[in-house]
């Protein structure tokens, strides 16, 4: 159980965090046909649509209000009115989400007005999806941009059921956090649709930044959940939320719409997959398909394969809280100590880790625990590539940015499966580092003590001595 | 200097040709394109002088702001550096909302307090972005404060993303470079074969592919900007003999403004292309020779110039077989197109889609304007258009901008990336030669034919190569039986991508008496941002006759 505690310092040294809008911008991007739109500077969407382009390795849509500076300071309404009439006649979208940026929270521009005044004075776009989320870039983090995204998604276009009493059971709806990757929301699908049931994911990146070859082009999203099937949510049997980020929008579901949901705030690993199982034969009436009770075993034994190679590991994880919570809890139930935890921003999360303290700050901090307190194993985004080289130690790269590896989409955590892969790859991770750079040696064991002040300098600190 | 007459000061540049070309009202909007909203892709201001100033490799890069600014883009950078690494740790004050109620001013003193306790570098760079600049946070005297205080240059670097584009940040990033930093320090000594280079970013650290020429004709670079530049070598760069201004004009202000204060003459050159090097280095060694230098370094100029040129020549003869009559479409403005083009037709490729001929200097220019508008026309092209024109121009392979890359891989087309994001090097000689290379590395790849094997359950006329082609095909036949719309589609064509104005609008211009490029630009605002449809607006005007109807007379046809 831990306490969360702020870094307090005046310069921030190797963000881990990024900036709420993008995170704003990537669950629009969930959504089929549509065009997120940054009201800002260019800049803001530039450094957002690069991100994403160097994670994704896909194009990606994204625009701006290209706010200048006489427009900043006499208010943004004909820029967000003129950007908004561009893309509907350059691209043609189904939905345009529109998140602030500092510049346009800090001089104050009412953009709810703006869109009724765009609707004013343009009938045609009377009830054009125009959904809009305020996240200055001074406040929370890219979690909590994709936490208010969705949220005002579900508030502006889920459609109130006309007769609560015909729901269709079979349909359930998904509500995925920011740390899901297309793989997982992949997989999700999958597990969902072998219960026989019909899953509806908000956003869908699954089918979006999927990097599938499309067969027909657009200048917006290709793929992802249609505004039609966004309205009629209201008519599922239930939701599912995953991460503790989608609270809010669930909640928000259920007040709109009368749709219970479930908050699963773990994924990844064996409780966590029994949990969703076990709901989804609730749900569903059915019991599991063999396949899972197969892949249960197949994890199980992962665990066991693993647990030599991971377990007594010092882990030093950064990560935003959601992905934190549930990778971080993995790794501790195969036997790794957290010693080193530092995330973006709150959340009711951070709390529950199986470790002393979680700091909320950067890259710099996460590296000085690390080195302090001798940790071993490092898994972050890649922006910490930097400190495993400074660290020597093995890591393993996980979350946006990943910008130096490809397939970063297509990584799985959820799911016995999706568990099972990842304590593979970080176990070979852990076994390859160690091949490459633990060479025993007779010197190795010659002061095991340390009784000898420049043991180390005799090599003897190049091996650990409690090698799995 | 406040942000806004620093801008008049940069945009009045007579050292840039393009400018010098402009109408006096012209200059006075400058180079900044008025942006569209829901229409732009660049980066701001913030992000150019972040570019063009990052690459000094001891420097502490602090960004003052929210965490947008820093936390979304930090080490994103493809320079390399030889020694340092302090310019990939990133610094910022991560405002929080409380800073932009209360003001920035105390957290970003205690910033370079921290970092100067912490990494002791010789100077740290603070960027000032848009948020800070609305509440008024001034930078200036906070960095003067805490040079004083901690005895280290701290320079402040004013250049919020919302007061324009990149190319202005890169302007104004220089100007800090000229206040603050340039003439500050003293060389420890200094030889008469001492030089700047200004605008090299040292990409993948391709400059070294030229730095050994250098260093074996004796020609010291006493400070690189900014590729793998260190703070001291920029703040003694007042002392050099002459400066090569690198490919773009960028950074052309600092050339110009160090030759009328320290006259230093500068021209302008390019390692691009096995020619180009050639020219670059006897260039060079001639501006040195005029200010003092032993003339017999021309000699060994050309020398090792016919020996590299020799030598490139021989391996790229020997790549010959492989690659002779293999087709490129090159669509660039960002390298010099023309080096490149030179140095493929040499390795017997053969070039589609522009009518690429070696001859006039004029040409040469034309192709590139060409080149340049036509790299701006494939960002907004459908990747089934691709297709077609890769088909269509029976090209083998595709050489562009990062832009098009995934509408040409979607596309299934051979594609290399030949502008400033790639991690190859084609720079000086034995650059061209990797080039080459690499081209026949990407088309002799068996995965092409692979990934455009149809689908097991694809039918036979079902791809999505063949309906797209039929679809471009029902779209044409559509258009030849209704000529109105035909004629509508025409003239909606964009020619002036920065202000989007039309054909017919400039079509319109011409017929309402614009007789001239400069009346056209006057009367559609067309050709005020990068220039490039110059060209052209003057081959419409050439063309005399108007081939479309006035707009009045289609809508009449229409009903």
């Amino acid at each position: 159980m831990a306490i969360v505690t702020h870094s307090r310092k005046s310069a921030a040294v190797n963000p881990l965090k990024m900036s709420q809008p993008i995170g704003a911008a990537l669950a629009f991007m969930g959504l089929r046909g549509c065009m997120p739109l940054l009201h800002g500077s260019q800049g803001c969407t530039s450094f957002g649509l690069v991100l994403f382009v160097r994670h994704f390795k896909e194009a990606i849509p994204m625009q701006t209000t290209a706010m200048s500076e006489v427009a900043t300071v006499l208010g943004g309404f004909e820029n967000v009115e003129q950007a908004v009439l561009n893309i509907v006649n350059r691209t043609k979208p189904e939905i345009i989400g529109i998140a602030s940026t500092g510049v346009t929270e800090t001089k104050g521009d009412d953009v709810e007005g703006f869109i009724r005044l765009i609707r004013q004075r343009h009938p045609e776009l009377k009830d054009f999806p125009l959904v809009y989320v305020s996240t200055p870039d001074f406040t929370g983090a890219f979690q909590d941009g994709w936490e208010k995204a969705v949220t005002n998604l579900v508030r502006e276009l889920v459609r109130k059921p006309e007769n609560a009493a015909r729901k269709d059971m079979k349909a359930v709806n998904v509500l995925p956090g920011s740390h899901l990757t297309p793989g997982d929301i992949e997989e999700l699908r999958t597990i969902i649709e072998d219960f026989g049931l019909e899953p509806t994911f908000l956003p869908d990146i699954g089918q979006s930044l999927d990097g599938h070859i499309p067969d027909d082009f657009t200048p917006t999203t290709i793929g992802g959940v249609g505004v039609e099937e966004v309205a009629a949510m209201g008519n599922a049997g239930w939701t599912i939320a995953v991460g503790a980020q989608m609270r809010a929008a669930a909640e928000a579901m259920q007040e709109k719409t009368g749709v219970p949901y479930r908050l699963f705030e773990k994924l990844c690993g064996l409780e966590a997959g029994d949990e969703l199982i076990a709901f989804l034969t609730e749900i569903s009436g059915r019991p599991a398909p063999t396949k899972y009770r197969r892949q249960r075993g197949q994890l199980i034994d992962a665990m066991l394969d693993g647990h030599f190679h991971i377990g007594g590991r010092k882990l030093a994880i950064g990560a935003e809280p959601d992905m934190l919570y549930d990778i971080g809890s993995l790794l501790h139930d195969m036997g790794a100590q957290i010693e080193a935890a530092v995330t973006t921003t709150q959340s009711p999360v951070l709390e529950k880790l199986e470790t002393q303290e979680v700091v909320i700050g950067d890259l710099e901090d996460l590296e000085t625990l690390a080195k302090e307190r001798a940790c071993d194993l490092l898994v972050t985004h890649a922006h910490g590539r930097q400190a495993a080289e400074r660290l020597k130690i093995p890591f393993h790269r996980m979350g946006i940015p990943t910008f130096d590896r490809i397939g970063a989409a297509h990584e799985v955590s959820v799911g016995y499966r999706g568990a099972r892969d990842l304590i593979f790859k970080i176990a070979n991770l852990i076994i390859a580092h160690r091949e490459a750079n633990a060479h025993v040696t007779p010197d190795t064991w010659r002061y095991p003590w340390g009784e000898l002040a420049g043991a180390e300098e005799n090599g003897a600190a190049i091996a650990t001595p409690v090698t799995h | 200097m406040s942000v806004s007459s620093k801008i008049q000061d940069v945009f009045n540049e007579p050292g840039c040709s393009k400018n010098a070309n402009k109408s006096a009202k012209d200059k006075k909007k400058g180079c900044t394109k008025a942006l569209q909203p829901g229409g732009a892709a660049g980066g701001c201001a913030f992000d150019g002088a972040k570019i063009a100033l990052q690459p000094f490799a001891d420097v502490a890069h602090l960004v003052h702001g929210p965490i947008a600014c820093e936390g979304n883009s930090w080490d994103n950078r493809g320079s390399a550096s030889s020694g340092p690494t302090l310019w990939r740790t990133s610094f910022t004050t991560d405002m929080t909302e409380q800073d932009v109620v209360f003001g920035g001013e105390k957290k970003l003193f205690k910033a370079c307090k921290e970092i100067i306790e912490k990494y002791d570098p010789p100077a740290i760079f603070v960027y000032q972005t848009c948020v800070p600049a609305m509440i008024g946070d001034d930078i200036g005297a906070v960095c003067k404060a805490a040079s004083q205080k901690f005895g280290k240059p701290v320079i402040p670097v004013n250049v919020p993303g919302f007061v324009g584009p990149k190319n202005l940040g890169n302007k104004l990033a220089g100007e800090a470079l000229l206040d603050y930093v340039i003439g500050t320090v003293e060389p420890e000594y200094t030889t008469p074969y001492d030089i700047n280079i200004i605008g090299e970013f040292n990409l993948a650290g391709e400059f070294w592919q030229v730095k050994p020429l250098l260093d074996e004709l004796g020609i010291r670079i006493l400070s690189c900007i900014s590729g793998d530049g260190r703070y001291n070598e920029v703040a003694s760069s007042h002392r050099a003999r002459a400066t090569m201004m690198v490919c773009s004009k960028a950074m052309i202000n600092v050339a110009r403004k160090m030759e009328e204060r320290y006259g230093i003459p500068f021209f302008e050159g390019s390692f691009y292309g096995i020619e180009d090097t050639s020219d670059s280095l006897k260039e060079l060694a001639r501006l040195l020779i005029e200010r003092g230098a032993d003339p017999e370094l021309m000699d060994r100029v050309n020398a090792l110039c016919e020996r590299e040129e020799k030598r490139a020549y021989a391996a790229i003869a020997k790549l010959k077989p492989r690659v002779q009559g293999k087709k490129v479409l090159l669509i660039t403005g960002g390298v010099k197109s023309w080096s490149v083009v030179a140095a493929l037709m040499e390795a017997g490729f053969e070039m589609v889609g522009t009518s690429v001929k070696k001859s006039t200097r004029e040409d040469k220019e034309r192709i590139k304007e060409l080149m340049g508008q036509d790299a701006h026309l494939i960002e907004d092209m459908k990747p089934r258009d691709m297709y077609k024109m890769l088909r269509d121009a029976r090209a083998d392979i595709m050489l562009s901008g990062g832009r098009s890359q995934f509408v040409a891989l979607k596309a299934t087309m051979p594609w290399l990336d030949i502008n400033q994001e790639r991690h190859q090097c084609y720079m000086g000689y034995v650059g061209m030669v990797n080039l080459v290379k690499e081209i026949d590395r990407t088309l002799s790849n068996p995965v092409w034919k692979k990934v455009r094997k149809p689908a097991p359950w694809a039918k036979v006329g079902d791809s999505w190569q063949e309906r797209a082609l039929a679809q471009i095909a029902q779209e044409q036949a559509e258009l030849a039986a209704d000529p109105a719309k035909a004629e509508e589609v025409r003239r909606a064509k964009a020619v002036c991508m920065c202000k989007g104005v039309t054909l017919g609008a400039i079509e319109d211009a011409i017929r309402g008496g614009a007789a001239t490029t400069e009346a056209v630009k006057e009367k559609t605002a067309a050709s005020g941002g990068c220039g490039a449809c110059a060209v052209r607006i003057q081959e419409i005007l050439d063309q005399g006759a108007i081939v479309g109807q006035p707009t009045q007379q289609i809508n009449v046809a229409a009903e």
